[in-house]
């Protein structure tokens, strides 16, 4: 192997889905050899049995799309309040002066610690939950953001001063295209994270979402479900980076082409 | 002589020094120049004497630490499309294809789209880049990056252009073909340029005066007219007056070279 050739699109493909076979062969050959206990882990087939019963039988779709939901409103909310900030942060140093102090100590409270209080605040509804998901997004796109338009090359800004632009047209015409692709892509990376905080704020405190039928299972010890909605998270999560990553092909050629 | 085009008036610039016991830097040391319309001067001088410092000062994007620069009997503060600027290094934007970056300026100033389309193909013509109006920089060669740059500070048909070694990476054959690209742009034009290099040659070929700039602290050194006829082809190059002008800067530049060596 040479460092940093690339491979072909089909190897790629081939050897991503093969680390999938390995691991589904590894874990059915641990549980349905016996060498670990169905208390602990539950075979790879009880597991889409199990999944496929709470589909059709317990209305599992529904826990799914109200966990989407969540996920999706917390962060297009974050999101829009995030983006904007942090391009005038990245752009106006006295902007940046004024908010950066307290972004930085505010990315560091955990989100779910901040679930006790929201509940307290605002129930266990769907507002406290939106409002988890937007705390522990917010402060990360911001700075994300800010320092990736503040480290826009110099010589683009010079470049379009030469050509008459003002300040107001440098933010929306060098600023903001330049640095698009890059505020997509931490907008998939934090999308990410938006995920674990969901399910963290469904375990407590939530009468439907794949996080409160982890807990559910958790009291009938029924693993092969529990590990059936951790494997659905994981999957939408692939998709939902998939979907991004193809978008961001297409919004961006100049960059990802 | 009428009243210059350009005046640079005592310019200098001192680059505050890094760290603690830094020393400030005499990037440019007081200079003076006029540029008279329709004047192409070419600068050269060994590297890191101050010729980008006093080019970005003449556009507006470094402010002299004394000294102004007049243009047109206006004193500059800042940028602005008045003066075009090809930088040393590759400045298109990147999200833009060539077409669009070549009407960047335009559409700055809202000139109207037919008006806009009409003069970005007539530079995609001039510049030798039919069929790749709709390229993006990074899928372009560096003469062709080049040539778009500039297209696009032509575009806005500035009152004098600034070129900071804009053929500096390319390779010989490449930087005799644009040479001669951009000498017929000023034959038809007749803009006023100021042309940065450290190519003795590209220096002489290009030029009505060769300015040459002592090692750093940079100043002018000596100033050197070119009556060579135009139009100019490259078999001017091995033209005796050309020899003659070419063996005089290439003593006045060793010297200069020599100082900046044994600064090191
Ligand atoms: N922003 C800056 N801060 C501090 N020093 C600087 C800065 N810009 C330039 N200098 C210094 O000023 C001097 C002149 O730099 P300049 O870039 O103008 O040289 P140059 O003649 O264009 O060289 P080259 O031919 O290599 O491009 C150099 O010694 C450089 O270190
Ligand atoms: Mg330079």
């Amino acid at each position: 192997m040479r460092p940093l050739v690339p491979v072909s699109h089909r190897t790629r493909i081939g050897l991503g889905i093969a680390f999938f076979v390995l691991f589904f062969a590894v874990w059915a050959l641990a549980t349905l050899g016996g060498f670990v206990s169905k208390v602990f882990l539950a075979d790879p087939i009880t597991m889409v049995l199990n999944g496929w019963t709470l589909l059709v039988r317990f209305g599992f779709s529904y826990d799914i799309a109200m966990t989407v939901w969540r996920v999706v409103g917390g962060f297009v909310f974050a999101a829009l309040v995030a983006v904007p900030l942090g391009i005038a942060m990245g752009a106006y140093k006295p902007v940046e002066a004024f908010f950066e102090p307290f972004v930085s100590f505010a990315r560091y409270l955990p989100a779910s610690a901040f679930i006790p209080l929201l509940i307290l605040w605002a129930g266990t509804g769907e507002t406290q939950k939106l409002l988890v998901i937007f705390l522990g997004s917010v402060f990360q796109i911001v700075l994300m953001v800010a320092t990736s338009v503040g480290a826009t090359r110099r010589d683009l800004v010079e470049a379009a001063y030469t050509l008459g632009s003002d300040e107001r047209s440098v933010v929306a015409r060098v600023l903001i295209p330049a640095n698009a692709p890059e505020i997509a892509e931490i907008l998939r990376l934090v999308l990410g994270w938006a995920w674990t905080y969901v399910i963290v704020a469904e375990l407590i405190g939530s009468s439907e979402g794949i996080g409160h039928m982890i807990i559910d299972s958790q009291a009938l010890n029924a693993t092969g479900q529990m590990i059936f909605g951790i494997i659905v998270i994981g999957f939408i999560g692939l998709v939902s980076d998939f979907v991004f990553k193809a978008v961001n092909a297409r919004l961006f050629p100049w960059k990802f082409a | 002589m009428s009243a210059p085009k350009l005046s640079i008036e005592g310019i200098a610039r001192v680059f505050p020094g890094v760290g603690r016991r830094g020393q400030p830097t005499r990037a440019i040391e007081p200079t003076s120049l006029q540029v008279a319309e329709n004047d192409f001067i070419t600068i050269l001088g060994p590297s890191g004497c101050g010729k980008s410092t006093l080019l970005r000062l003449v556009a507006g994007l470094d402010t002299p630490t004394s000294g102004r620069v007049v243009l047109n009997g206006r004193v500059v503060v800042r940028p602005g499309p008045d003066r075009g600027m090809v930088f040393q290094s590759y400045t298109l934007f990147p999200w833009l294809t060539v077409a669009e970056n070549i009407a960047f300026g335009l559409r700055e100033r809202g000139v109207p789209s037919l008006e806009r389309r009409r003069i970005v193909d007539d530079y995609i013509e001039r510049m030798g880049l039919a069929g790749f109006e709709r390229h993006w920089p990074k899928q372009l060669s560096g003469g062709m990056q080049q040539r778009t740059a500039i297209a696009r500070a032509l575009a806005n048909s500035p009152e004098i252009l600034l070129l900071d070694e804009p053929f500096g990476a390319l390779d010989n054959q490449t930087r005799a073909l644009m040479q001669e690209l951009l000498l017929g742009i000023w034959e038809r034009d007749r803009k006023t340029v100021l042309f940065v290099t450290h190519d003795i040659e590209e220096a002489i070929f290009l030029a009505s005066r060769v300015i040459v700039m002592t090692a750093r602290p940079g100043r002018i050194k000596a100033e050197i007219r070119v009556e060579l006829p135009h139009p100019r082809r490259y078999t001017m190059k091995t033209a005796p007056e050309f020899s003659t002008l070419k063996a005089r800067l290439t003593e006045e530049i060793r010297a200069e070279a020599l100082i900046a060596l044994a600064e090191r």
